[in-house]
């Protein structure tokens, strides 16, 4: 590359936190040509998005450049004052951010957003710049751009926010564009839709861009070039086919062993079971490397479903005077489902398909409209949620939620967590029964003992996630009902998570219900897959057979969306 | 308009509510009204039997309720024994001074208020911050009477700044063509501009007294809810995008930092109407607070119910205001923006 557009150069930025000054970026440098998109790819914490603040100049306050530079267009970034950082923001370069919704202003129409920007740095007549807003909106594909100019945010979809979010970064025709996780929280077949926006957008006009990621298989696909963050520091600088063919930093290889996408089997996911520090009270048991087979699913099914349905009232403020003229949104039509002792059974589908609804019907925490749910043969369809809590059938059935950390009670320390499902529906026991059955379940899901006093603020993403396990686990369910328990987890954290929750089911034989969105988890996990749109099932089968195979155009257009990463098989052989 | 009506019809159970309570309120007060209305203590107990019956105190207690119902329906609220004028009379006659006190000492509190907030929640933990702070805990902290009889001792007594502290005009000045009720536009309309200085000057230590006490709730909730709003990723898309301060300030965080400073817009007013006793009194301010206060002393039971059915009114119509306001400024409600 003869020219650079943006050229770091030993960036190094340090947080002011309660406990010190902490380094979190430690010499950063990358280079990024015209028309070149570059992926930043790192988990949580690795630094990828204070790089992109930095350059920005929007760096929180606690926040401190302590060296370096970056270079754009004969300017260094980091020198120049707020003042001159605005002229350029918005004008010469942009930033898309993550969470499409909340980073819009909420109550002001996004068309006026996006002329507020125009009006800033190209001033101009309202009308010249109104139909700037529309070209910009049309040049994104938005349909009937001038009534989606006057929309709100909230009246608008998470994909259809996020290529407003893109429209306004690009208005002013910047020759760098950032994007900061732009798809993260969208659907795959969304974000297939917004990324290619994307690409063409920055091809069309030449854009350098940036792309900020926690996914490795997105950024593959998307960029011509990656670097990968590890802790403030980059480990990896390489065009996309080198990256892949001959990953050359541990970090890199261990990264791509974790993405689910990236393997055939469970077995081959990174990491291989890490060993659990040695508890000070109970000596531990050697984690036991995972049973090759599955206990053969057999026997009578644990749970049976049939013909499962559920609707909502779909009120539109507008009309809530008029009672009788609301609309029943069908969340879940007609569903039959089985599940055997031992199995694990995968429900994918898109935000909105009812799969959450129809794991909470099945967990006894709503009440369904019509159908039956039987366990071990025996109707619980009949026993009103609030009664059912307090039965004693309530232990067979336990749930693992999707954020581990809102799923937890700030105020009950570890301890108290997984022993509050034992007192409610065990027979009462003593207190070293309780702290033996607690401890237990927690050496069960690889949780260090001397975790049991610390509250969950104190805890990583992972452990919480393990704290959430064990919970369900402590009373010895016969179904664990898991609605996407890994999916704000980073890749290698949610990998050992996977690996943890196969152990178990090989090991306890308990059966699994495993909500998620994302095919690829669940075809390393499941055994059969069952994929919902619209509230109803539309293809179910054994994984390989709807992985490979899938019958169903909607589950095609659902694996068609998926990001792919390149030569999976030299990547996946350690 | 569907949501206006469902509102107002809301309204009726509350105001029924009012006039209940306001009645049985009023009949647990202690002393008996017939004895102090005999106007004579050697007034002997036919005089009182005859008096009882004349202000009807001499039936059950629930006929007197029927009765009173029934004069409401008509639009009546019944007869004050002390003036010897209809309730309604006097009411409409002295609520624009209270009116007119409590809107200048709320316009008062806003424009300090909500500019020192907004001011505060931009540079946390500098001067003006400690400022705002500061103002606000006295605001809080000083009672009505004190700061009142404060500003009076000081402006008045002291400095001789401020005019004498009885009511809105001078005794010996020609009150304006009574138009609106207020002195600040009656004087306008009838192009008095001395009368207009002298009415002002009247209202000033009065309104500062009631702005001081409006004030701390406002600041502390418009610095709460604009930091609040400044840390939002919109604030952060605005700046990426390079707008200009003001604009990013005002357009974009104060805009969407007003809801719950309206909210609390809300009950600084209703406060307001109840501080209003205590400030009348202090400054010989000619309103219904000081009517109903002399009323209530007096055991003179009409024009009290009517007072308090006249505040709750007010009380619910500013409530509904606020709730109107709410959907001009947030269009999620989904009233006005279809």
């Amino acid at each position: 590359m003869s020219e650079t557009l943006l050229s770091v150069r030993d960036l190094s930025v340090e947080f002011r936190t309660r406990h010190g000054i902490v380094p979190v970026l430690r010499g950063i440098s990358f280079d990024l040509a015209p028309g070149e998109m570059l992926g930043i790819v790192g988990e949580s914490g690795s630094g990828k998005s204070v790089t992109a603040y930095s350059v920005m100049g929007l760096l929180e306050a606690s926040a401190r450049v302590t060296g370096g530079q970056a270079l754009f267009g004969g300017r260094d970034l980091l020198r120049l004052g707020q003042g001159a950082l605005n002229q350029l923001r918005g004008a010469e370069m942009s930033i898309v951010f993550q969470n499409p919704r909340t980073a819009l202003n909420p109550i002001r129409p996004v068309g006026a957003q996006i002329a507020d920007v125009i009006a800033r740095h190209d001033p101009a007549p309202a009308a010249i710049i109104e139909a700037r807003v529309l070209e910009a909106l049309r040049q994104m594909r938005i349909a009937e751009p001038e009534r989606r100019a006057s929309a709100y945010p909230f009246e608008l979809s998470g994909g259809m926010c996020q290529r407003i979010g893109i429209a306004m970064a690009l208005a002013c025709s910047p020759k760098l564009l950032i994007a900061d996780e732009p798809t993260t929280g969208l659907d795959v077949t969304t974000q297939a839709a917004v990324m290619d926006l994307f690409r063409d957008a920055v091809r069309a006009r030449g854009v350098g861009s940036v792309l900020i990621t926690h996914d490795l298989a997105l950024a593959s696909e998307y960029c011509d070039r990656i670097v990968v963050m590890q802790t403030g520091q980059v480990v990896e600088d390489a065009p996309v086919a080198a990256l892949f063919a001959r990953p050359r930093h541990a970090y890199t290889r261990k990264l791509l062993r974790s993405t689910p996408s990236s393997v055939d089997s469970i077995e081959a996911l990174a990491p291989d079971e890490e060993p659990v520090a040695p508890s000070a009270t109970l000596p531990f048991p050697a984690p036991a490397p995972l049973p090759t087979q599955a206990p053969a699913p057999g026997g009578p099914p644990v749970l049976e479903v049939r013909g499962l349905c559920k609707s909502y009232v779909h009120s539109r403020s507008r009309a809530f005077w008029r009672r009788r003229e609301v609309a029943r949104l069908q969340a879940v039509a007609d569903v039959d489902l089985v599940i055997h002792p031992g199995e694990a059974v995968g429900l994918v589908g898109e935000s909105g398909c009812g799969k959450s609804t129809l794991s909470r019907m099945i967990s006894r925490l709503i009440q369904p409209d019509a159908g039956e749910v039987l366990l071990d043969g025996a109707p619980i369809h009949g026993i009103a949620p609030g009664r059912f809590a307090r039965l004693p059938q309530r232990r067979q059935i336990q749930m693992v939620f999707q954020d581990p950390t809102e799923s937890l009670n700030p105020r009950f320390s570890v301890f108290d967590a997984i022993a509050d499902p034992v007192t409610q529906l065990l027979p009462r026991q003593g207190a070293a029964a309780l702290r033996a059955r607690v401890e237990q379940a927690a050496l069960q899901v690889g949780l260090p003992l001397e975790l049991l006093n610390r509250y969950p603020h104190q805890l990583s993403g992972g452990q919480k996630a393990r704290v959430g396990i064990a919970r369900a686990m402590a009373v010895e369910p016969r179904l664990l009902v898991l609605d996407e328990p890994t999916s704000a987890l980073d890749v290698s954290v949610q990998a050992v998570v996977l690996k943890l929750l196969t152990r178990l089911r090989r090991q306890q034989g308990v059966a699994q219900l495993f909500v998620s969105h994302d095919l690829n988890v669940v075809r390393l996990l499941c055994d059969r897959i069952l994929v919902m749109h619209k509230g109803r099932v539309v293809e179910s089968g054994p994984a390989e057979q709807v992985f490979n195979r899938p019958a169903h155009a909607y589950t095609r257009s659902l694996l068609a969306a998926i990001p792919r990463l390149p030569q999976l098989q030299e990547a996946a052989t350690p | 308009m569907a949501f206006l009506l469902r509102r107002l019809a809301g309204v009726v159970p509350t105001l029924f509510g009012v006039v209940v309570a306001a009645f049985v309120l009023t009949r647990l007060l202690p002393g008996d009204p017939a004895v102090f209305f005999a106007n004579s203590v050697t007034a002997d107990a036919a005089t009182i039997a005859a008096v009882r019956q004349k202000l009807g105190l001499d039936l059950p207690l629930w006929q007197q309720f029927l009765v009173y119902a029934g004069q409401l329906l008509r639009g009546d609220l019944g007869q004050s024994v002390g003036t010897g004028q209809p309730v309604a009379t006097d009411l409409l006659r002295l609520l624009p001074a209270s009116a007119e006190l409590t809107l200048v000492a709320f316009a008062l509190a806003i424009l300090v208020a909500v500019p020192l907030g907004v001011a505060a929640a931009l540079r946390p933990g500098s001067v003006i911050d400690h400022a705002c702070r500061l103002l606000s805990t006295a605001g809080v902290s000083l009672p009505t009477f004190v700061s009142g009889l404060l500003l009076i001792y000081i402006f008045y007594y002291q400095l001789g700044t401020a005019p004498e502290p009885i009511g809105r005009i001078d005794p010996f000045a020609i009150p304006p063509p009574g138009i609106t009720g207020f002195l600040l536009i009656d004087t306008l309309l009838a192009g008095d501009t001395e009368g207009f200085a002298a009415a002002a000057r009247q209202i000033v230590l009065p309104a500062v007294t009631m702005a001081l006490f409006a004030l701390a709730p406002l600041a502390r909730m418009t610095r709460a809810s604009m930091l609040g709003v400044l840390g939002s990723e919109f604030i952060r898309t605005a700046r990426a995008n390079g707008l200009r301060r003001r604009k990013i300030i005002v357009s974009y965080a104060l805009r969407n930092a007003l809801l719950p400073i309206v909210t609390t817009l809300g009950m600084v007013f209703s406060n307001m109407l109840g501080a209003n006793v205590l400030v009348e009194r202090v400054f010989a301010w000619p309103g219904i607070g000081s009517y109903a206060l002399d009323s209530l002393i007096s055991l003179d039971y009409a024009p009290v119910q009517g007072f308090m059915l006249l505040m709750a009114t007010i009380f619910v119509l500013v409530n509904l205001v606020i709730d109107l306001l709410y959907a001009v400024i947030d269009p999620r409600t989904g009233l006005f923006h279809a």
